[in-house]
């Protein structure tokens, strides 16, 4: 039996310790500063003593006997020889201080209103109107502060301030900490309430320390240098200066030493108490190792991203997985993970021995845990766990029995979660079957990239295997690639056909006639069996082929990206051809439509078909690109060169206007406006007019060009770029302005305002550019790796903070939204309850029910 | 017909039925057909209803945040006039969340009554009400006359000309405006003297620098204006944002004019307008950037903020400080101060969100850790369920 879950923590209570308390929860007292005796052994009395926890292998704690890290550890306590402030609790002091009166330690106002206060208050409370018992406390705080004589003992107050870090004056005369402690201790309890604390768990004088809780040594270990020698924590070192000066302080007293002494001794504590606490305050010196480099204390420990929160607290550390770098491979499922053997035979998953699987599991066992499959451990029902050696197999394969548990190799098809960092979406942890591959890799197939933002330069990525039913069951339902497909964000399909799966089908379906046995063959050979090709007819359409992915009573109608109608009807594709609006990512028109008819078993293996299929007739009919398919003829080079004087000409009229004061601005626009938005509409139209005519001139059987139309790869203003003319480069929306007494370079002249000398690149990639062309294109590029860098830590923290604000918010069984306090945020999801990740880009499809019936 | 719709009522959202109808007319749908439709929508609108548990918080933080790696940083948006910029992409959406009291980029958009879109020059004259116009800009010079011991103001006739300003009108604006000071007119201008017994000369110098800047006409913290016009209605594009001051002009359509700065929207027209900004907002940046957000995320981003009643941001002064638990907002930011504090009330964390048993390694109470179990044990069942 697996162990129950039950809710074990119900609630946890924050107070002060109260210096009782202190001694209560203590077992032991410091008095010394020495840490080890001769022998090396942990002195009584001392910082490390051994009653308040182990961290030496061998020795028992004296107080609950207990081992190393079996033994919690323990607080012990240290006696000051004289109080000191605590520093996080120096605004608290102050306020009690100026609220209440020097003598007779009340409230300064009458007692009626002090009642009254705390009655508002006390309702506040009950109606959890927080906010507004924190803004009523603050209110009452800063009205009585401001009382110069006590209502009940007439009592003149004087002025206290505070003098950083932590000296508290009145009327300039310093305030000693036994003082102030005095006067703390004879606030009432109804008082401390009407200031806003809770005298049941936070007395006043506890914030002047003269116990000090000692942390057990299990928080603090030492480490043991290579050389013997012991290092010890840096909270070990704040605790022996304070025990130090604590020491001379108190011998100090006895022997009757003059004041001055005394408080420097004095203040002295103060600081090594302070910096205990925290290390990072104003004003006050920050405490150091010999080597210079500042000691972590308290505060600094739970701080930051890397303080206990966040670092321990918040994050945790799993076993069960692996990690290594991914490459594609476009024959495996989008729903599997390739996980190469030397992993497989490290990662296991604990299958428990029935009279079934035992013979299985027997097999496993003899095979051992050094030859795949095999197994590593045998978990006994009493709880011992034995590792398979060559010594051990042949005992445990003989008391294998029922009840027992074998840890046994990752084999094809088990359940794991595949993770890529930064996991910003839930589709960045889906839910994989491991396929067994060799290599050392994990593969996946490229069409799932999208979802994980993964590429295969060198990427790693993560592999979970869930170790109980429970997990394997919950990663399956919910966290399937198949369960992932449509995004919540948008509603829109993640996954769909990339790169040379779109350029293969719209190659097959646009133009494709294979004979019968050519047609069968490629379909076979992308793993598609279907009944219905034995009806092909000797010469078969690409259209035809594609249809026997679709199922017979497929309806669909949609419109391909350069806007042409496809229609399907009762399973054949009549009218169109295939290319990235229908199978694309983002936009796949088809994929969503049978998404949502057939469900997402049939939608992962239709997407698996198609892709498939895509990449089959490629490998058929060929497909490559290279350099020469951005060759232009000469005559259109020519024709490009024309545009471009054309341009440059018009350009020229438009400076000279502007320069004799002809120009007319545009509305709202200065002239110096209107001639840049003048001269950059020339340019960039120039730039689309070349694109097209490149386009237009260059053959349809261009690859590059197949892939630019179809959606696969780039698009024509690419293709242009490559053959003709780069185009403008602009930085900041604007053209290239340049700082060099009024040019960009210092090829040009002053003032110039035409084209190129603002980072206009006539010429093509392929021709290359002009040594000021490259600059200026290097300019842009460089902007562009600017954004990035500055980007990235922007949106993560926007995101930190989405994330941590809303985390709590969940739809309630009554449909309402609402928050941990269950308040209510919306009554019903999105004002209609619905799911956008289970509903067609975040709507009900009207059009398309009623279409469906009147289609029949 | 309306009485099928009617059964439906309360099966379906009246967005949908609204769509139905509609589409049903065009497509002249018989009866049955009808109510065919009505039943496959009912269906599909159940198969999409969202279940009971989902971590909806999670999914809109993570449909903005997976957005956010995507967004351009710095984009200024030219509405035509370089004076008139606003902030897009990234740093409009953080700003947005964030609640800043006051946008880097404020910005206006005024519509006018159509008694006064009629022909541009109304237009332009009323845009230039509201355009913010401080004596400096129809003066001149403005120098100190130390024999007079008083601040002289030379006007810019061709200024005072072209917007039509009369004399005593300026001089009563800065009269109340400069307060303790006598203004008279002279040749070109004004002379401005103070009514205090001892001057000196430092005090002339802050009335010369103060009354460079009397407002003498249009609006304050409006410093740009464009009349522009926006598919056959005239909008004035404002650079700052005062949309109270605005409100209050006659000629001033008050149903139509919005600004970018939502408590200003808040103040003055409501929390409700306040949330509809914040989706207006939110959506224009994301279709600015080329981005698909579906438009649940942000009004549920724009819920949240505007919950309590008064607009709150996504930071540790906000949404985030104040959480219940003290565990859930000291694992956030700062958490020496929330232990601090949580110690002074002696505070208890009843530990009902996620992250504090995250903290303490129990399960969540989202999705499939929300559903708990209860059951009466029988005596002897008890015993057995202890070995």
């Amino acid at each position: 039996m697996t162990e129950d879950v039950i809710k074990k923590v119900d609630s946890i209570r924050f107070n002060m310790l109260s210096p009782q308390a202190v001694k209560k929860i203590s077992v032991a007292k410091i008095v010394t500063p020495e840490l080890y005796d001769r022998e090396g052994y942990p002195v009584d009395g001392g910082l490390m003593d051994i009653r308040m926890g182990v961290i030496d292998p061998g020795l028992r704690c004296k107080t609950c006997g207990a081992k190393l890290k079996e033994c919690p550890g323990h607080f012990g306590y240290m006696e000051l020889a004289r109080p000191v402030l605590h520093i996080k609790y120096l605004d608290e002091i102050l306020q009690f201080l100026k609220t209440t009166c020097n003598s007779c330690g009340r409230v300064l106002v009458e007692e009626e209103k002090v009642k009254r206060h705390l009655r508002n208050v006390s309702m506040a409370e009950r109606e959890r109107r927080y906010r507004v018992k924190r803004r009523m406390i603050s209110a009452f705080i800063n009205s009585v502060k401001i009382i110069k004589k006590c209502p009940h003992c007439n009592a003149k107050q004087k002025k206290i301030l505070l003098e950083k870090p932590s000296t508290i004056l009145e009327d300039g005369k310093r305030v000693t900490p036994i003082q102030i402690k005095a006067r703390l201790e004879k606030i009432s309890d109804e008082d401390v309430a009407a200031l806003g604390i809770n005298p049941k768990y936070a007395r006043p004088e506890w914030m002047i320390l003269d116990i000090l809780a000692v942390p057990p040594v299990t928080i603090r270990p030492s480490i043991t240098l290579e050389s013997g020698e012991r290092s010890e924590d840096d909270l070990t070192h704040k605790l022996s200066d304070i025990v130090r000066i604590n020491q001379r302080l108190f011998e100090n007293i006895n022997a009757g030493a003059p004041e001055i002494i005394i408080e420097d001794l004095w203040d002295l504590l103060q600081y090594h108490i302070t910096t205990f606490f925290d290390n990072d305050i104003a004003q006050v010196p920050v405490a150091r190792h010999r080597s210079g480099q500042p000691l972590k204390t308290l505060s600094e420990r739970i701080k930051s991203k890397e303080g206990r929160f966040r670092h321990n607290l918040a994050g945790k550390r799993v076993n069960f997985s692996a990690r290594t770098v991914i490459s594609g491979d476009p024959r495996i499922a989008f729903n599997e993970v390739g996980v190469p053997k030397v992993i497989a035979m490290e990662l296991t998953i604990p299958e428990k021995v029935t009279e079934w699987n035992i013979e299985w599991l027997k097999e496993l066992i003899t095979q051992g845990s050094k030859v795949y499959p095999g197994a590593n451990y045998v978990l006994r029902p009493d709880g011992k766990k034995k590792r398979i050696t060559e010594e051990t197999r042949d005992q445990l394969l003989e008391e294998l029995q029922p009840g027992y548990v074998v840890e046994r190799h990752l084999i094809d098809k088990d359940i794991c979660i595949f993770n890529r960092q930064p996991t910003l979406h839930r589709m960045s942890i889906m839910c994989h079957k491991v396929r067994i591959l060799p290599g050392r890799s994990f593969r996946l197939n490229p069409a799932v990239c999208t979802p994980y933002n993964a590429d295969f330069d060198g990427d790693e990525m993560n592999l979970h295997i869930p170790q109980t039913e429970e997990a394997r069951a919950e990663a399956e339902i919910l966290m399937s690639v198949q369960k992932q497909i449509i995004s919540p964000k948008n509603g829109l399909n993640i996954v769909g056909s990339v790169e040379d799966a779109i350029s293969g089908l719209y190659l097959l379906t646009k133009r494709l006639t294979l004979n019968k046995e050519e047609a069968i063959q490629l379909l076979i050979s992308a793993g598609i069996y279907d009944e219905r090709m034995s009806d092909f007819k000797e010469k078969v359409s690409g259209k035809d082929i594609f249809s026997i992915l679709l199922r017979e009573d497929f309806n669909f109608v949609g419109t391909a990206k350069d806007g042409s109608n496809v229609i399907i009807k009762k399973g054949q594709l009549k009218e169109g051809f295939i290319d990235q609006a229908l199978v694309g990512e983002e936009k796949g028109q088809i994929i969503r439509e049978i998404y949502s008819k057939y469900g997402d078993e049939v939608g992962l293996d239709f997407l698996g078909k198609i892709f498939r299929l895509g990449i089959e007739t490629l490998l058929k009919t060929g497909f490559t690109t290279g350099i020469s398919d951005s060759d232009v003829s000469p005559k259109i080079q020519e024709k490009n060169e024309e545009l471009i004087t054309q341009a440059k000409k018009e350009v020229e009229i438009i400076i000279v206007q502007y320069k004799s004061g002809k120009l007319e601005p545009l509305p709202g626009n200065t002239i110096d406006e209107t001639l840049e938005l003048k001269i950059s509409e020339i340019l960039n139209k120039v730039r689309n007019d070349i694109s097209k005519q490149v386009g237009n001139n260059l053959n349809e059987e261009n690859h590059s060009i197949i892939m630019a139309i179809c959606g696969a790869k780039g698009n024509l203003l690419n293709v242009a770029m490559m053959s003709a003319c780069v185009g403008q480069q602009a930085i900041g929306g604007r053209r290239i302005k340049g700082n060099y007494s009024g040019r960009a370079l210092s090829m040009f002249k002053k003032g110039d305002l035409g084209p190129e000398a603002h980072g206009f690149i006539t010429k093509g990639y392929k021709q290359g550019m002009s040594p000021n062309e490259y600059f200026f294109s290097a300019m842009t590029g460089r902007d562009a790796l600017m954004d990035t860098a500055l980007r990235t830590p922007k949106s993560g923290y926007l995101y930190r903070r989405l994330a941590n604000a809303l985390q709590d918010l969940r739809v309630e069984y009554d449909s309402t939204v609402r928050d941990a306090e269950k308040s209510i945020i919306q009554f019903k999801y999105g004002e209609d309850g619905v799911d956008v990740s289970k509903s067609d880009g975040g709507k009900i499809n009207v059009k398309k029910i009623i279409r469906q019936i009147k289609g029949k | 017909m309306t009485d099928i719709f009617e059964k439906y009522k309360d099966k379906l959202p009246g967005a949908i039925l609204e769509e139905i109808k509609l589409e049903s007319k065009s497509n002249e749908l018989t009866q049955a057909e009808i109510i065919r439709a009505l039943d496959e929508s009912v269906k599909e609108y159940e198969a999409a209803l969202i279940a009971p548990g989902e971590a909806i918080g999670i999914i809109t933080a993570e449909s903005f945040g997976e957005a956010g790696t995507q967004m351009t940083l710095n984009v200024f948006h030219f509405a035509g006039v370089a004076e008139i910029q606003v902030t897009r992409g990234l740093p409009r959406l953080i700003e947005l969340f964030d609640a800043r009291k006051e946008p880097s980029t404020p910005s206006m958009e005024v519509y006018l009554k159509p008694e006064f879109t009629a022909n541009e020059k109304t237009i332009r004259r009323v845009a230039s009400f509201i355009k913010e116009m401080k004596l400096q800009e129809i003066s001149s010079e403005i120098s100190l006359n130390i024999m007079k011991q008083s601040v002289d103001i030379d006007f810019n006739e061709e200024k005072i000309k072209l917007y039509g300003f009369k004399k005593e009108e300026i001089i009563e604006k800065v009269t109340k405006d400069l307060k303790n000071v006598t203004v008279k007119e002279t040749k070109k201008g004004i002379t401005i003297t103070s009514n205090s017994e001892e001057v000196n000369l430092s005090m002339l110098y802050k009335i010369k620098e103060n009354a460079k800047s009397v407002l003498i006409r249009g609006i304050s913290k409006i410093t740009q204006v464009l009349p522009k016009k926006e598919d056959s209605k005239y909008v004035i594009l404002c650079a700052g944002s005062n949309l109270k001051e605005v409100l209050n002009m006659k000629e001033v359509e008050s149903k139509l004019t919005t600004t970018n700065n939502i408590f200003e929207i808040s103040s003055s027209l409501g929390i409700e307008a306040a949330r509809q900004a914040i989706i207006n907002e939110a959506l224009s940046v994301i279709e600015n950037q080329g981005l698909d957000i579906n438009i649940r995320h942000v009004m549920f981003l724009a819920d949240i903020m505007t919950q309590t009643g008064v607009v709150r941001g996504i930071t540790r002064g906000g949404i985030s400080g104040e959480k219940e638990s003290v565990l859930a907002r000291a694992s956030f930011e700062t958490p020496i101060n929330h232990l601090i504090d949580a110690s002074l009330t002696g505070e208890l964390d009843n530990l009902k969100s996620v992250i504090e048993n995250v903290i303490i390694n129990q399960p969540i109470p989202l999705g499939t850790g929300l559903p708990g179990l209860m059951s009466k044990m029988k005596k002897e069942d008890k015993k057995g369920a202890k070995k």
